[in-house]
């Protein structure tokens, strides 16, 4: 495996996951809990698609076959997607959501924190960028996580079963093949390992403040990594794709 | 602390900073169960296309107001003082730079 095609799978896993988190959390738009939360959600939305245009452009720029941020973001198929199992989980109710990118974001936070020296420029200036953003939306989600937890005894006990329940898909995360060796030889990639001694240490630090057990390691679910999903993603994309599939010469 | 309540929790009041040194000037009102969350929320509502340096945000129950029934007796007599205007004094000839 040459280091560019190694460096363009890389690009979709962040670009695919920032992608499909960001089409979750537009499915907040307009039903939010409170009109603020609303706005807050659609905003983090809009920093996820941002990202996802850098990445899935910077991937089409490396193949050098005229493919567009378009073109990856609606003309591929379930089983060609890289991102996360995590950021692909439905969103429940807000205490799921408040989950799912609570774990998802600290995870983007020590990435992208790490990836700020990497020796591609190009990752390099994406991560500097969008860490900013994603230390807030990792603020935002640890300041609700420590709400509900630590909140009345109904939300303390759903937060709970939302972290419970979708703990079986954080294994998928740090996982590594041959690209991350690849890339993490040429200094342009990090090790995966190191990113999960620091979320681990985030993760425990804001369950602590909200009174929440951190879930046993059991059985972890993996398939980002060979483009393997759960079975929400088929539908997500469905909706996703259906108005450029559609009608393949609409412009914005 | 028993602010005004409805149905989203307490409302704050927003004062953004458009700049270091200018004053924090009134933007409009959030709601948040306590501070750190209305400032969050008054970042995503008010800030977000770049509007701001700085964000205060305040219980809308420790803001006193005057009342408009009180207008008269606050307002009217500054009226008929035009002297407390610096534009009712006549400049002396030959002085500059006022």
């Amino acid at each position: 495996m040459t280091t560019k095609e190694a460096l363009i799978n890389y690009c979709l896993r962040i670009g695919d996951t920032s992608l499909i988190l960001g089409q979750r959390m537009s499915e907040w738009c307009s039903n939010g809990p409170i009109l603020e939360e609303d706005i807050a959600m659609t905003n983090i939305a809009l920093d996820h698609i941002g990202q996802a245009r850098t990445m899935l452009t910077y991937a089409g720029e490396l193949e050098g076959k005229g493919r567009t941020e378009d073109d990856f973001a609606y003309k591929r198929h379930e089983r060609e997607y890289y991102n996360s199992l995590l950021s692909e989980r439905p969103n429940g109710h807000f205490g799921d959501t408040v989950a799912r990118n609570f774990l998802q974001s600290a995870y983007f936070y020590h990435l992208y924190s790490a990836l700020s020296s990497s020796k591609d420029n190009m990752i390099a200036a994406h991560a500097a960028k969008s860490l900013k953003e994603v230390t807030y939306h990792l603020r935002h989600s640890a300041e609700w996580v420590v709400r509900l937890g630590d909140g009345t005894e109904e939300s303390k006990e759903k937060i709970q079963t939302s972290f419970d329940e979708i703990w079986e898909y954080t294994g998928d995360l740090f996982e590594m093949n041959e690209v991350d060796d690849v890339l993490i030889k040429e200094g342009i990639a990090i090790n995966q390992t190191e990113i999960k001694a620091k979320w681990d240490k985030t993760v425990d630090e804001v369950l602590v403040r909200a009174k929440l057990q951190r879930p046993k390691d059991a059985y972890m679910h993996s398939g980002r990594l060979n483009a393997i999903h759960s079975e929400y993603l088929g539908h997500l994309l469905a909706e996703m794709q259906f108005l450029p599939r559609a009608y393949p010469d609409a412009k914005w | 602390m028993s602010n005004i309540k409805d149905s989203q929790g307490d409302v704050w009041e927003v004062f953004v900073q458009s700049k270091p040194g200018l004053p924090h000037k009134h933007a409009g009102s959030v709601h948040a169960t306590d501070k750190e969350m209305a400032l969050q929320n008054a970042r995503d509502m008010y800030t977000r296309r770049n509007e701001g340096t700085c964000l205060w945000v305040v219980p809308l129950n420790a803001i006193v107001s005057s009342m408009p029934e009180d207008s008269g007796s606050f307002f009217d007599p500054a009226d008929d003082k035009a002297y407390r205007h610096p534009t009712h004094y006549i400049m002396p000839e030959g002085a500059k730079h006022i």
